[in-house]
């Protein structure tokens, strides 16, 4: 019959939209690891991962950068995770969700989290690195990085502490239970995967962040010895390396590989923790 | 101890919104009320005044008065966390915490002061006994609450209120959630408490208000706001109802 087959036919069709969609982000992904394996896994070994770079990094390894890079991220996390939660509790457990002060608080982070890195990097520049006089340092551009990673944190951590059930703050201050131990004790255990994956896409935006930190943190290539030293970030050294130092795009390759397996890493570490917690939870 | 409690000209707006208004209500110490009528006639929020959940909305305005044992719960000396130890309320969907069998019970009493451990396990003990769970729990107690079926889990839930010893007991719609066998084992719970507590029960089931209630209070919207148009014991209200809507109402030819 003719009005069965047609809706069967686009059926089919959707389908295939679906599928081929779903390929095509699996093969873009599978392109660039490709790409970076084939040019960049020869070069990384043990010595790459830990030597200081030669010659403008053409020649040697990247092991004072993975530690600015490592420091950068420390400060950013130390600042932004715990200025992050405490405005994401704000938001969602002491605002009312269509409140005047809660809209506008949300609608200035989603422009934020849409302000171009390059603004953040000129921002930071004159707020930490001049007015504050915290100079090119790993400090300044850890700061930047966690002003940028901020709204990203808050605003997946307020929708993770939204999305608990009513039903639980309800039966908890029934119980007589203060909103401080409900928020302690049943919120954010509750909320801990959405507050996690919050993180995992904070820290994934400042690992891969250039422009902000060429402003900031600057890109000198020796080990630092204080936050308060100028050090090179990894994604800075991908980009030296392939702009600015001829012959340097086969190192700016092998960097570009350690940064991917170590955003790969956080994303898997964090999964791994998720389901470890989601099963000591209980939600079958 | 079971306490008296008593509404006195009790109404609840929402914004400006009348839910109910102008109910007297006396429910005696150790006796069952069952709260029965329409959808929409107040009733949950009549229960949400008793201990003062009706703070939680914003918007909602109470007027007239509760006396828990001659006192206005609302008055300035009340603590509203010893008002919520004192009146238990258990709610139509169980809500366990997500977290262990054992931490359920042990963070309301942390958080009402029980220092000791042991106490805390003993009155833990004690509250699952007395809901029928201990037997069925006492091997896991530090699995997830969230892997007990429905009807265990919304015994744990009375379990926990029962742990801070109440004197009065909510209970809104505690079955109409549960498959109809647990709904027996939690009716015949909340029956089988007996004297110890004072309970409130909202439910739609008229069979089962008759079953387990002392006395039973109708409400019916009149002119767009909830009122308590008749109360009194069991037998009278199913028997021998004195309001016309009450007569139809339990002869299941309205509401």
């Amino acid at each position: 019959m003719r009005t069965a087959e047609r809706p069967r036919w686009r059926g089919l069709a959707a389908a295939g939209v679906v599928h081929g969609a779903a390929l095509a982000v699996l093969g873009a992904f599978a392109w660039i690891l490709g790409d970076l394996l084939v040019a960049g896994l020869g070069q990384v070994d043990w010595a790459f991962l830990t030597a200081p770079p030669q010659d403008a990094g053409r020649a040697g390894g990247v092991g004072p950068i993975l530690a600015s890079t490592g420091i950068l991220l420390a400060i950013c996390l130390v600042v932004a995770v715990p200025l992050g939660l405490g405005a994401a509790i704000f938001l969602a457990e002491f605002t009312p969700a269509e409140g005047r002060l809660g809209r506008l608080v949300r609608r200035s982070l989603d422009v934020l989290a849409g302000v171009p890195s390059i603004v953040f990097g000129l921002f930071g520049n004159v707020l930490f690195c001049k007015t504050l006089g915290l100079g090119f340092s790993l400090l300044s551009g850890g700061l930047t990085l966690a002003c940028m990673a901020l709204p990203l944190i808050i605003r997946t951590a307020e929708a993770s502490l939204r999305a608990v059930p009513p039903g639980l703050r309800q039966s908890a201050v029934a119980l007589g239970m203060s909103r401080t131990s409900v928020v302690r004790h049943l919120l954010l255990p509750a909320a801990a995967p959405g507050l996690l994956a919050g993180f995992v896409l904070g820290v994934g935006r400042a690992l891969a962040e250039t422009a902000a930190l060429i402003f900031t943190s600057g890109y000198v290539d020796r080990l630092p010895e204080s936050i308060l030293d100028s050090g090179r970030a990894l994604s800075v050294h991908i980009y030296d390396l392939s702009m600015n130092v001829p012959g340097g795009d086969h190192r700016a390759a092998a960097s570009a590989l350690v940064l991917v397996v170590a955003l790969l890493a956080i994303n898997g570490a964090s999964a791994l923790a998720m389901g470890r917690f989601g099963r000591r939870l209980g939600a079958r | 101890m079971s306490l008296r409690l008593e509404a006195v000209g009790l109404g609840l707006a929402y914004r400006g919104r009348a839910a109910f208004a102008g109910v007297d209500l006396a429910m005696e110490p150790g006796t069952l009320t069952a709260v029965v009528g329409p959808s929409g006639c107040g009733k949950t929020s009549f229960l949400a005044c008793l201990n003062r959940l009706d703070e939680l909305v914003p918007g909602a305005a109470v007027q007239g008065r509760v006396l828990l044992d001659g006192a206005d719960v609302r008055g300035p000396a009340v603590d509203v966390v010893g008002l919520r130890r004192r009146v238990g309320m258990i709610f139509q969907r169980p809500t366990p915490f997500p977290l262990s069998i054992r931490r359920n019970l042990d963070l309301p009493l942390r958080e009402h002061g029980v220092r000791d451990r042991a106490e805390r396990a003993a009155r833990a003990e004690a509250a699952l006994r007395d809901v029928g769970l201990w037997a069925e729990v006492k091997d896991r107690l530090d699995r997830p609450a969230l892997a007990l079926s429905g009807g265990q889990q919304q015994r744990l839930c009375i379990a926990r209120a029962l742990a801070l010893r109440p004197e009065v007991l909510l209970l809104d719609e505690p079955c109409s959630a549960l498959d109809p066998l647990a709904s027996g084992v939690v009716e015949d719970l909340v029956r089988d408490l007996g004297a110890r507590f004072t309970r409130v029960v909202v439910t739609h089931n008229l069979a089962q208000a008759r079953r387990i209630a002392d006395q039973v209070a109708v409400f019916w919207v009149r002119d767009g706001v909830g009122r308590l148009v008749e109360v009194g014991p069991t037998a009278a209200i199913f028997e021998d109802p004195q309001d016309p809507d009450t007569a139809a109402y339990v002869r299941g030819i309205r509401g």
